[in-house]
């Protein structure tokens, strides 16, 4: 099994985040990390999800999206794409700890957001990998809150995947019923 | 400023009537209630929306879905919102499962006491979001003629299926313009119909190189009107066929290439052909677990070609060798020109040989009850069929009856057999029945009922003895649910929890029938059946139901368990063909 990231380009529409979180969870199929936001086109939204399934099960995931009406279009990025998650963590550092702490922090070109007299809450961006061993390093510190988001993906280079899927229709013949 | 003037407006309950004549809907089946009030007023002006009043919204959908199948048109229903709608759920999953092309359109609370728990407040969109092909919420009255545009679009195009359209009741009441879409705003939705030329070449060498294919054959031949390519290719290469439950008709019972309908109730000769095959042209089918069995087992010596109109059904369940994604009338139109330019034809003569002596060894057969004054419900339904003819239109429910009139009326002609096989909805045969009949309204519609199903929704006899539809129901009246029984007898040792119906003259099926303004008749004795049959067909102005008393051991064979290999397949009760025997 590997794990795979598909940005998924869909109509900015309500309930469609529904439609797809439902159709995971219907059909079985496990998700690792979903995210959601709006594109540079106001009417798409572009839902980025990462899961580990065999190749086979992948095919099927895709073409049960793809039979969404309200999805225009998946992509799975290849292994190059920019993967970017964030991550706030609340951190004790006692007085003493607190250069430890951030030292670390810059370490990672991460972010000190807030710090009070026993805490310092951290902002880090970054792949899972490294935001993984940002936190492996912070544990020992004690971690009193985490809040993640889920990742978001890029390919390289100068293409969109937004281009195409925005060309408009040709017009569709009104059937006769 | 003069066009501006011009710019009539509507509420949006007229808009939806202007949108449903627009489409050319002239049926509805549904009930009124509060939220869809507003529609039901400008409904009772419309010259060309004929709206027929059920009794209850289950028997709306499954009527739409009757009349989708012998029209081929969209099948539309209407409820109100909440339970009106809850009552449409289980007909949308049962379109869903068939592929039936429908439109189901409901009421809504209006949009600021979405949320609220309001009276009559249900998610429907939420709640059927699983079961239809698309669904829509609709809360201005502007947005009315394109979701019902695109509602009927969606339902009948690429692979059919149900649509819901739920309407706010301020949108309803809430006055607009009215525009029609001249193009649908659908960049999502491509179905593709035109088979990709390499696929086609490549399933066309396949069956060059075949020595023992079998043409496996579903409900999406029928849905494409492709029967007439399908008796084509069939003829013109001699690949023998079977066709699925679904499928019955598509390819005429009585031709000498048809093998039967395979699966867990299948013909021997059916079941055979796919075990032994080396190659599957699997056309407009799923590979549906009542198909294949235990699916590790299924035809273990073939390659598949896949053909279906939607991509996510090949190599769903099982992996196909050259899948093909396309419409079967023109998959099947371009298979066979290109066989037919290349001399190619595979030699099927030993093939098709082997397993006309299956079908001779092993012919789908049943005894009488040892008790000559019981009925056999087999030689009911086969009389029925008999009588009748292949060119009536036949509607059952589930269970054993089901499988009874699969396996005994004569399917000769596409689209003469309804039956809800995906989703195995007991209630299905009245309602469907009568939809049937309001699409065929000089066909003969015959229902083949169960006990336990007709006593599930035959309120709409009511309906319709009210509004002059005369169907046929035959209630084969075992007593019990059969095919539970049935299971019980073969997997639990004979112990009949619940099912058990007691159906003796409790409900007297004649006597309910005549209280719904239907003609009951009876028959009880095996010398009364064609008579009765016959006094049955020769009422023509008015419902009529038939109870027939039939004996309650009959069961249905062949038969393969659930779960098991389609290889343990039993003709009769430990009977089963023995297949170390069978020398290819």
């Amino acid at each position: 099994m590997n794990t795979h990231t598909l940005s998924v380009l869909v109509e900015n529409k309500p309930g469609v985040l529904a439609r797809v979180s439902a159709l995971f969870s219907r059909r079985g199929f496990n998700i690792e990390s979903l995210a959601v936001g709006p594109t540079e086109y106001p009417h798409m939204s572009r839902i980025t999800v990462v899961v580990t399934v065999e190749e086979l099960v992948l095919e099927q995931l895709t073409k049960q999206l793809n039979k969404l009406i309200e999805v225009l279009k998946i992509v799975e990025l290849d292994p190059s794409a920019v993967r970017r998650e964030l991550i706030l963590v609340k951190v004790r550092a006692e007085p003493e700890q607190r250069g430890q702490v951030l030292e670390i922090v810059q370490l990672f070109t991460a972010k000190a957001v807030d710090v009070t007299n026993d805490a310092i809450t951290i902002e880090a961006t970054g792949s899972p990998e490294k935001l993984d061993a940002l936190l492996k390093l912070l544990e020992p510190f004690g971690i009193r809150e985490l809040v993640q988001s889920g990742l978001v993906a890029i390919g390289r280079g100068s293409r969109s995947i937004s281009d195409r899927a925005l060309r408009p229709e040709r017009p569709k013949p009104m059937r006769a019923v | 400023m003069a066009e501006r003037a011009a710019a009539e407006e509507f509420t949006g309950a007229q808009s939806l009537v202007k949108s449903l004549e627009q489409v050319g809907a002239d049926t509805v089946f549904g009930i009124p209630g509060g939220a869809i009030l507003p529609a039901y007023d400008p409904l009772y002006d419309s010259a060309s929306v004929r709206h027929i009043l059920v009794r209850h919204e289950q028997g709306a959908g499954h009527a739409a879905e009757g009349y989708a199948m012998v029209t081929g048109k969209v099948g539309v229903c209407m409820a109100t919102s909440g339970p009106g709608a809850t009552n449409l759920v289980t007909p949308i999953a049962d379109a869903h499962m068939d592929s039936v092309p429908m439109v189901a359109i409901t009421g809504q609370v209006a949009g600021p006491s979405i949320g609220t728990d309001a009276f009559q407040e249900a998610d429907i969109r939420g709640i059927t979001m699983p079961i239809t092909k698309h669904n829509f919420l609709v809360t201005r009255p502007e947005d009315i003629p394109e979701a019902i545009a695109s509602a009927f679009h969606i339902a009948g195009t690429g692979r059919p299926g149900p649509v819901l359209v739920d309407i706010t009741k301020d949108a309803l009441q809430a006055r607009s313009s009215f525009t029609w879409p001249r193009q649908l705003n659908l960049p999502g939705y491509r179905p593709v119909t035109k088979p990709h030329g390499k696929q086609v070449r490549e399933a066309a060498k396949l069956i060059s190189e075949s020595s023992r294919p079998v043409l496996y054959v579903g409900g999406g031949v029928s849905k494409a009107r492709a029967a007439a390519e399908l008796k084509e290719l069939a003829e013109l290469t001699g690949i023998p066929v079977v066709t699925t439950l679904m499928a019955l008709g598509v390819f005429p019972d009585s031709h000498p290439q048809n093998m039967g309908m395979p699966g867990m109730h299948g013909t021997v000769p059916a079941v055979g052909a796919l075990q032994r095959a080396d190659l599957l042209i699997a056309l407009g089918t799923r590979f549906d677990d009542r198909v294949t069995g235990q699916l590790s087992t299924f035809a273990p010596l073939a390659k598949v070609i896949h053909a279906d109109i939607d991509p996510a059904e090949i190599s769903k369940n099982r992996l196909a060798d050259v899948p093909i994604v396309g419409d079967c009338k023109e998959v099947i139109a371009e298979l066979t020109s290109l066989l037919r330019a290349s001399d190619a034809l595979p030699d099927v003569t030993e093939w098709a040989r082997y397993l006309h002596d299956l079908k001779r060894r092993y012919p789908t057969g049943f005894d009488f009850p040892e008790d000559a004054r019981l009925l056999s419900p087999q030689h009911v339904i086969k009389r029925i069929g008999e009588l009748t003819g292949p060119d009536a239109y036949y509607a059952a429910g589930v269970g054993q009856h089901q499988m009874w009139a699969a396996h005994y009326l004569p399917f000769e002609i596409p689209g003469r057999w309804l039956n809800s096989g995906g989703l195995g909805t007991m209630g299905y045969c009245v309602p469907a029945a009568m939809g049937a009949k309001v699409g065929r309204p000089d066909s003969i519609v015959w229902g083949i009922d169960g006990d336990g199903c007709f006593q599930m929704t035959n309120q709409e006899l009511v309906t319709c003895a009210l509004e002059g539809i005369p169907v046929k129901i035959a209630v084969i009246n075992n007593q019990s649910l059969g095919m539970v029984r049935q299971w019980q007898t073969l997997f639990y040792e004979g112990r009949y929890s619940n099912t058990d119906l007691k159906t003796n003259r409790i409900p007297d099926f004649p006597k309910l029938a005549e209280a719904m303004g239907c003609v009951g008749l009876r028959a009880e004795d095996p010398e009364d059946v064609d008579s009765v049959i016959e006094k049955a067909l020769s009422i023509n102005d008015v419902p009529v139901v038939v109870e027939f008393v039939v004996h309650k051991d009959a069961m249905v064979w062949p038969m393969v368990a659930a779960g098991s290999s389609n290889d343990a397949i039993k003709y009769a009760r430990d009977m089963a063909p023995n297949w170390e025997e069978e020398i290819l």
